[in-house]
Parts: structure tokens; sequence; C-alpha cells
């Protein structure tokens, strides 16, 4: 963790990494006993086929009812042990499907016969819970036609180069994955997204149009890279309305990998950062609990310790060791009970420390003070709630200790929650 | 899916810095407390006295509101001891026992807790503090009157800007500048050493904990205000180098006008806010009524915090 300079004067200033070391193979993790994956939907009732019991491929769809959409893809070879309920961040209730191991991998072959034509359907039939986790919905919105597709190459928060590495190291599965989405969305305009430090290592292998941004924390935060781009950030109908799409260099990776073996990914790569900040590359697959992880690597799990799906400044911080990385878990950080700060319920001293560092220039000393009262619409109509990019940096530097970033979610959540009520109530 | 473990949960970031308020306020401590010293070194126990009382007594005032109130204590922040601290440096060394006690009263519970304590402030406590104390006992806070008993070893028996108000420009002339900036000169008693003041304040921009614009707009607007009165009219006002040398000049621009709360926060508002402080500071000292302005000025300038703080650059993404 990085501390405030002796010399307050100067601004903390972060770079990204920047996968510029010499390609180490990534440590290939064996398949764990169970792996658990998630299908993005309420558990209500399943249909015959998704049972306690039922043998599943590796590669095989599971859905809730015959004919959904949203799916999880099973990583393994075995039999569903579990469905259970579980609750996400902000309230999203989705189904956990555990499946036990079981005898030697057998591909499921459904999505051969797919791959054949590369269309949005068959994209949003199977590859949306692929390892990038690519949301193809926003391609198929007819209302709000996209024209600009933006393969972020970057991270966006820091310590982790994963999204780097795999474009790196799978140059030719990403140009087939631009081609398949050149096909199926029939969108000319693509542009690849990387720190500018590092361009020299993609421009020229790669079939799209290089675009750098600033190798410095938080230019490759997407809403920063919107920004950066067209000058304009989403209000709070949200960036379906922009015309410009988001998707992440793994997940072309992986798109491009599926249409050419006809064999859905199943292995994410994922970084393991430990207690001393030593990165670890591991592949493993999609479901594998994260105390697996953590221990083929050693590091070693206490109690009031921290655990992060992502970086430092944006992550998530989880319950459990038992928890699955997902297809859109690039790193888990672990933080060491010592080292991890403490917020506090102080108010706002006015000290304009994160005024200064905000690269959005919201002014967030004013912001606070109508989000820590419950003012969000307020907070959104006067004091520029909508022009935060999301980057963490305020609460970084706050004297008082105020969970500013979390406020500032909980806000955009809120009056989230309220404009789509008022939407249903419309209709 | 139950762990063995018991991890902690919290929002990102999952960094921070490490800065906080209690490391702020005695860090400001640590750079006044030069100042403060030069003051027991020349009026002896009495200031001494005056300091401990002070800080002392602001503590108690905190610890008393955060019972009355039934708030967790938050004297541990350190706020309330500069608080005390501060306003001690501009009192007299012959300040009565029960003059300080008030005045702590006012700066932290009229100043401060009554608005919903730290960083709820609109002004400056200590600012507010020792205007109603000037303004309610004006013999006890005389410097000229008080400081009578002591033995002074200063080229001038007398407060400097007392002098200029009463006899003009011509009663101050013999003063050495070099004396002033050393301190050696009637007045509060751990506000005269410009030279520790400026030693303290150029550590606290150093780190970080005020923020120049302020301080240097201050003297600016000082010197600036000064010089134009000085070449109107050489006979009536002491020129710029005296104004910025003595009375509070300095621990306004580096202590008080540089307290968060109740500052601008944004880099042209906090210009306007230091510049127009020095311009209130001059008027007040050669057309007012007062001897000096600055305390005045700096309750002036923190009115006017909130309306100078609407300058800002635009957010980004807006198209309005």
């Amino acid at each position: 963790m990085r501390k405030r300079s002796f010399f307050g004067l100067s601004k903390p200033c972060f770079h990204y990494e920047l996968a510029t070391g010499a390609l180490t193979d990534p440590t290939a993790i064996p398949t764990p006993e169970t792996v658990t994956v998630y299908i993005k939907q309420e558990l209500k009732r399943t249909s015959s086929s998704l049972k306690v019991g039922t043998p599943v491929k590796t590669g095989q769809r599971l859905v809730l009812n015959e004919g959904d959409d949203i799916c999880a893809i099973s990583s393994v070879t075995g039999t569903i042990c579990a469905i259970a309920p579980f609750l996400a961040d902000y309230g999203r209730a989705w189904t956990a499907v555990t499946i036990k191991t079981e005898g030697s991998d057998t591909p499921d072959t459904d999505f051969a016969e797919a791959s054949q034509a590369p269309t949005l359907e068959t994209l949003n039939r199977y590859l949306a819970a692929c390892p990038g986790e690519p949301d193809i919905g926003p391609l198929m919105d007819e209302r709000n036609p996209v024209h600009t597709i933006v393969i972020t190459g970057g991270n966006a928060d820091l310590l982790i180069d994963t999204s780097l590495y795999v474009l790196k190291q799978s140059a030719e599965a990403v140009n087939a994955g631009i081609e398949v989405l050149r096909k199926a969305t029939g969108i000319e305009e693509i542009v690849i997204v990387v720190p500018e430090e590092s361009v020299q290592n993609y421009s020229g292998h790669l079939d799209a149009r290089i675009q750098s941004v600033s190798s410095q924390y938080p230019y490759a935060q997407p809403l920063m890279i919107l920004h950066h781009l067209t000058g304009r950030l989403p209000d709070e109908k949200g960036m379906a309305s922009m015309g410009i799409y988001f998707i992440r260099a793994e997940a072309v990776a992986a798109i491009g990998q599926a249409f050419s073996t006809g064999r859905l990914p199943v292995e994410k790569t994922v970084a393991v950062i430990d207690k001393r900040g030593i990165k670890h590359l591991a592949r493993a697959r999609m479901g594998t609990p994260v105390g697996t992880l953590l221990k083929a690597f050693d590091v070693p799990i206490n109690d009031k310790d921290k655990i992060i799906f992502g970086g430092p400044m944006t992550g998530n911080a989880i319950y459990s060791e038992d928890l699955p990385i997902g297809p859109d878990t690039d790193a888990i950080l672990v933080q060491d009970k010592s080292v991890i700060p403490l917020y506090s319920d102080y108010p706002c001293i006015n000290c304009g420390d994160c005024v200064r560092i905000c690269p959005a220039n919201v002014p967030v000393n004013l912001l606070v003070r109508f989000l820590e009262a419950g003012q969000y619409t307020e907070g959104a109509d006067l004091y520029d709630l909508y022009s935060c990019i999301e980057c963490g940096l305020c609460s970084y530097v706050c004297v008082s200790r105020i969970p500013i970033y979390q406020y500032i979610k909980l806000a955009k959540y809120e009056i989230g929650r309220i404009t789509s009520a008022e939407e249903m109530n419309e209709q | 899916m139950n762990s063995k473990k018991t991890l902690i949960v919290s929002h990102a970031p999952f960094w921070h810095d490490g800065s906080g308020i209690p490391e702020r306020s005695y860090h400001t401590i640590i750079a006044a407390l030069p100042a403060a010293i030069v003051g027991i070194a020349f009026y002896g126990t009495p200031a001494l006295g005056v300091i401990s009382l002070a800080i002392s007594s602001a503590i108690l005032w905190e610890l008393l509101l955060n019972r009355a109130m039934r708030q967790p204590p938050t004297i541990g922040n350190g706020n309330a001891a500069l608080v005390g601290l501060l306003l001690a440096m501009v009192l007299p060394a012959s300040t009565p026992w029960w003059i300080v006690l008030i005045g702590t009263f006012l700066a932290i519970v009229i100043g401060m807790q009554i608005f919903g304590g730290i960083g709820a402030n609109p002004f400056n406590p200590v600012a507010l503090a020792f205007a109603i104390l000037m303004v309610s006992y004006k013999n006890h806070l005389d410097f000229d009157a008080g400081l009578v008993n002591f033995t002074l070893s200063f080229p001038s028996s007398t407060d400097p800007l007392a002098a200029l108000k009463a006899f003009g420009p011509s009663a101050v002339e013999g003063l050495n500048y070099m004396d002033l900036f050393l301190g050696k000169q009637v007045g509060a008693l751990g506000s005269t050493c410009g030279l520790a003041l400026v030693l303290g304040g150029l550590y606290l921009i150093l780190r970080g904990f005020i923020r120049w614009e302020i301080s240097v707009s201050f003297l600016a607007g000082v010197f600036v205000t000064a010089a134009l009165f000085n070449m109107a009219d050489p006979a009536r006002f002491a020129p710029p180098a005296f104004h910025l040398l003595t009375g509070f000049t300095m621990i306004g621009a580096f202590f008080l006008a540089t307290e968060t709360s109740s500052s601008p926060v944004n880099f042209v508002p906090m210009l306007i806010y230091g510049a127009l402080g020095g311009v209130m500071t001059v008027l007040i000292r050669n057309i007012g009524a007062y001897v000096d302005g600055v305390i005045f000025a700096i309750l002036l300038i923190n009115l006017i915090n909130p309306l100078v703080d609407k300058i800002r650059p635009k957010a980004i993404g807006k198209v309005a």
C-alpha cells in the first residue's frame, strides 16, 4: 500500500502495470473437486434438466428453464451436487450451481454445431458466460444502436495486468475474435485501447485501430476511456445511449478461441497477489474456489484478513474462501489484517485533498455532504455525481477517512432504482 | 459455504494514504510551537501560563460538550488542543485567567461545537473568539496596557501598530525590520516572531497540511494594498513591509486564514479568498477604527468562502 509522501504538496500518482516483463506461463491449477458457477437469474423454479444429480459435460450450458438465454457454462464434467440461491452485490439474486467433478473431461458438442454461424444470437446464447464475461445484450438492442466497439486492453485497476497479458499472449485468438465480432454485428469501427507506454507491443499485430490512453491511473477506467473518445459521459440513462460498446480483450480472445476450435473456453487467467505484494499468474477452471488457488501459491489466510476480487482501488471484498472465481475475476488480492485501513464516521473537514486529486473535477467535498444526508438527486443535479468515473482516489486520500466511493456507488444505485421504477410506472 | 475463517469485508478502495485528522492537528501544533516558544522566551512564566491554561481548558470544554451532547469524546483528534494553542498565541501574555477561560469557551463551544463540531464551523474559531474578546474586554487585550509591567528589551516599548494608528508612520520610522521579523516588538505572545511563524508555515505547506495559495495571496494582498496606500500618501500610511511584519499578519496568513473548514478548496477561490483577506486587513488598519484588522478580515473572508468556492472547474462530461 502506498502511503502519503512526506512532502504532501505533491499529489500521489499511480501507474498501471504494463505486462512488459518476460512472459512466463501461468501456473496450471488442477481441476478442483467441486466448482460453482452462477446463473445470473433468480432461482424460482427449475426445469427438469437442472436438478441435483444431473450429469453435465465440460462446456455445457446450464439454464434454469429451457429456452432461457441467461446461462452458466459448466467448466468441468461431473454431476450437479447443489443448486442454491445466491445474493450478489447490489441485491442481485443469482443461482449458484455446484458441480462435483467426476471422471475425465468430456466436451459438450452442442456449441460445435452452432459455431458454424457466427451470429449475435449464438454469441449471446453461448459466450455471455465465457472468460471476460461479454454482455452481448447492448449489441442486440435495436433502440440504441452501437456504432463503435471498444476493446479494453489494459486492466482498469492497479497492480493487475492480466488483461494485457492475455492480449499479448493470444493475439491470434483476439484477431479471430475481432473477425467474429465484425461478422456478427456488421460494425467496422473497432478500437483497442491500451496504455500508451505499451503501445509498441501491440500496434501492427492486431486487426483493429489501436488507441492509446495515459498509463497513469485512472485513465484506463471505462468511463474515462469513454470521455477520452467522445468527450461525454453517460447520464442516468446509462451507457446504452452512447452508442459505444465496451468489451474486454480477454472476452474477445475467448470468442476467437471458441469459434476457431468449436469448444467453449472454460479456463480463466487469474493473478493472485499475495500479502507481500508478489504476483502469481494462474490458469484455473472457472468456478474454482478461491481457497484452492490461494493454497496452490501457499498464501496463508487468517481471521480478519481481506480477500479482494479485482484491484486495490475498485475491487470487491469477498466474505469466504469458498467463493468461486468467476468469468470476470482478473485478480485475487490478499491483504493482511495489519494493513487494512479502517473507515470512520468523521465529518468532512473540507481540506480539499479529494477535489485536487479528482481526475473528473467533481466537487467531492460538497457532493459528499449531500450523499451523507441521503440527498442523492440533489447531489446528481447540483454537484456532478454523474461525472464521477469511479476510480476511488477521493477515498484513498480522504483525511477524515469517509468512504466516499461507497457513497457514490450507493447514490448511483439508488437513483438507478428510482429511475427504473418510474419507467415501470409509465409503461 | 461455511468458511472457518472470518474475513473482513468492506467497500473499495482497499488502500489509504494514511493521512488522518489527529496527524494533521498535531503537525500544525508542532509548526506553531516555535513561535509560542519565542513568546515564552520573551515574556516568561505568564506566557507559559496562558498557553497551558488555554490548551487544557479548550480540551476540557470540548470534553464537557461531548458529554453534554452524549457523543463519543473527540478530544483525541487534537483539534481542541490546536485551537487552544492558537488562541493563546494571539492573546497578550498578561491576559487574566478568566479571559482565557472565556476565550476557549467562545472558540470551542460558540465557534465550533454548536455548529456541529470539527468541519462544520463557518468561522475560524480562534478568530471568532478573539474578536468577541477584543470587543468585550478592550482594556485587558490592549497590548500596551497589559505589558506595561514587563521588562522588555525591545527597541520600542509600545505596540508598533498602535503607535502607527495614533501618531502616523513617523512614530515607527526608527524600527528596524529585522528586529520586527525576529519578534522584538510588543504584541501578542505568539504572533510577533515572523521568523518562527514563517518556518512553521513553510513546514505546513511542504507537508501539504495547509494550502500555499491562501498564505501567499494573503501576504500579497497585504503587501500590494499597503504599497498602494504608501505610494498615495507616505506621510499618513506606513510602508508595506511594516504591515507584513507587525500585528497578526504572519499568524493570520499561515495559521488562521488557512483553517480548513472555513476556507475554500479550489485554486481561483483560494487566491481570491487570501487576497481579499490581505486587502481587508490593510483597509481596516489604515482607514478603519481598529488597530489591527487581521482578525476581522479573516472573519469577513470566512463569510464569503461558500460564495467564492462556487468558482470551480467544469466537471468532465458536463455539457451545460
